[in-house]
């Protein structure tokens, strides 16, 4: 019985299909997810600066330090007002537009398509051009401020607004992905409701509050999800800005930990800063798939 | 006589007013910082200081030009080119392997290896880059392509098996067990029926994967050394740095370097924001 059914394996290709496919993907994948993951934790016991192999154990120490750093500190309270802006400000315009350009008329989609742009654009070239608006001397800010005859700020370079900086260009780079998630949904919601509540007298505002917008619950939580995920890896857009100053003022998770980490080659205590990072992502992705998505 | 006038014409519309000016200054929010980007790459640098908004006094094409002339501009195009398309083909051939197995094949362990693939979906490749940096370092890999394509082709096969899976096992079943019927193995099912008739998905996934790769910074950062291994982000990062005050150049440059996105993005816009939202939708 094994041996037919395994001759029948072997003609029909089944045992070479495994055997030839899912090897390539895998080690790849083990290689550099997986392991890297591994040693992250491993690295993190070791005062190392990547040379040699790691020797001096010790233990938690490196944890210690992050938590104990004012720049990780002010890096997590970064994070957290990337999400308030990003809930707070963000998908509520995005939702408010999407319900406007989903409806047909002439410029909806031009206006859509340049709302989505900033999206595709790197994150490099954004902060770049911001950098510019927000310069001091040439930029577009300085240009509004001179023209009420006031003294331009340099919004990046100080420690009180430079973080209230970067959350404009973050709304200004997202919020058209979120507005598209909203549209593509309200686009594939079924008109039969909202005809037949218009019918039975409902006005436009009680259908959008009762009907169109509890329908589209599944993806303001997926657009939530999106949101804080996203703000616990940027990194590329504070680069160009600010690269996390000044005096730390403006650091993420990440940009504190390339600066503090990589940039010094103190492969234990960034090790340790990326265990923490991944504890942060891999727990709230959990709980938020359990709490919130269970049925989507 | 005017009342007539004002009884055939359309009731005044206030609500429809205030959603065009609104509508008119998040267009605005948008477009400002773009075109003042583009016009400001036409100015002298003294322009740009007394007239950052308005149209340049005098165009100076030659900013433009030299960049267009340089050899370090179309260097960090190609790098960029070669990483991408590496990374996208790579990602493409190896994960619509993997997605192939486990839409139609069931084996001891089938549905654990999809879960551990899964994993890669919990976190990004930020926290773990200090070993990856180590890994690729051992492996002779650093300020190669390689050092960076085969890292984000391990990142982006999550996602990717996870879209491919799908629509393997939305494909008609007949098809399949027709094929084995009349002695066609799985290798060349996967070959001649499943990849023709995939052309969409193949179409998604590589638009992410060709994006996020042309777009990505802290991989190659870490990676690469040498300016001339350099991709566009980071090529765009040194020219910044090496003409720091000189914006009107800074601007032609950024407008240079992103004009390729900007070209792609107009040409098969439906393509890029199906793949970018539905994508990672169905992820």
């Amino acid at each position: 019985m094994s041996t037919t059914a395994l001759g029948r394996a072997a003609t029909s290709g089944k045992l070479t299909a495994v055997v030839l496919f899912l090897p390539p993907a895998l080690v790849l994948f083990t290689l550099f997810v997986i392991l890297p993951v591994g040693e992250a934790a491993w690295y993190s016991g070791f005062n190392w600066n990547g040379f040699g192999r790691p020797t001096n154990w010790i233990g938690f120490t490196n944890y210690d330090y992050v938590f104990e750093a004012r720049a990780f500190g002010l890096a997590l309270r970064n994070n957290v007002l990337i999400i308030v802006i990003s809930l707070g400000i963000q998908l509520p315009l995005a939702l408010t537009l999407a319900i406007l350009l989903a409806e047909k008329f002439r410029g909806a989609v031009a206006l859509r398509m340049l709302f989505f742009l900033p999206y595709v654009l790197a994150e490099v070239a954004t902060g770049l051009i911001f950098s510019f608006v927000y310069d001091g001397d040439y930029g577009l800010l300085a240009g509004v401020w001179r023209f009420f005859g006031a003294e331009p700020p340099h919004l990046l370079a100080s420690t009180q607004t430079s973080m209230l900086a970067i959350l404009i260009v973050v709304v200004w780079k997202y919020f058209g992905f979120h507005m598209m998630l909203f549209i593509a949904a309200l686009q594939g919601q079924d008109q039969h409701l909202v005809e037949a509540a218009r019918i039975d007298g409902a006005s436009r505002w009680q259908v959008l509050r009762h009907i169109t917008i509890p329908l589209l619950y599944p993806t303001i939580r997926l657009s939530v999800f999106f949101a804080v995920v996203g703000s616990l890896q940027l990194f590329d857009l504070v680069m160009p800005l600010t690269r996390g100053g000044p005096a730390d003022s403006s650091q993420t998770m990440v940009s504190f930990l390339y600066s503090h980490g990589v940039t010094r080659m103190r492969i234990g205590y960034g090790s340790a800063i990326g265990v923490i990072l991944f504890v942060i992502c891999v727990t709230f992705a959990v709980t938020y798939k359990r709490w919130f998505m269970r049925d989507d | 006589m005017t009342d007539a006038a004002a009884a055939s014409r359309p009731p005044f519309d206030r609500a429809a007013l205030y959603r065009w000016l609104f509508l008119l200054f998040v267009a605005g929010f948008v477009a400002a910082p773009l075109i003042a980007t583009l016009l400001g790459g036409f100015k002298s640098l003294g322009d740009l200081r007394t007239n950052p908004f308005g149209m340049p006094r005098e165009w100076e094409w030659s900013n433009y030009a030299d960049i267009l002339l340089s050899k370090r501009y179309w260097r960090m195009l190609w790098n960029s080119f070669v990483i991408s398309s590496l990374t996208t083909i790579i990602t493409l051939i190896v994960a619509a392997m993997a997605a192939f197995v486990f839409a139609h094949l069931r084996f001891f362990g089938s549905r654990m290896l999809l879960n551990y693939f899964t994993m890669g979906l919990l976190f990004p490749a930020a926290t773990a880059i200090l070993p990856l940096f180590i890994k690729v370092r051992d492996l002779g890999l650093l300020d190669t392509y390689f050092g960076v394509v085969l890292p984000q082709v391990a990142f982006a096969l999550a996602m990717s098996i996870l879209l491919f899976r799908r629509f393997f096992r939305d494909l008609p079943h007949e098809l399949l067990e027709a094929a084995l019927v009349d002695g066609c193995s799985y290798p060349r099912f996967f070959r001649f029926v499943t990849l023709p008739l995939s052309t969409p998905i193949l179409a998604t996934v590589g638009t992410i994967t060709f994006v996020h790769s042309w777009n990505s910074y802290l991989l190659p950062l870490v990676m690469l050394n040498s300016d001339a291994m350099y991709p566009w982000p980071l090529g765009i990062m040194v020219y910044q740095g090496e003409f720091t005050a000189d914006w009107h150049l800074i601007l032609a440059f950024i407008t240079l370097t992103i004009l390729p996105t900007f070209l792609l993005f107009v040409l098969a816009q439906k393509h890029i924001v199906a793949g970018l939202t539905v994508g990672a939708v169905k992820g």
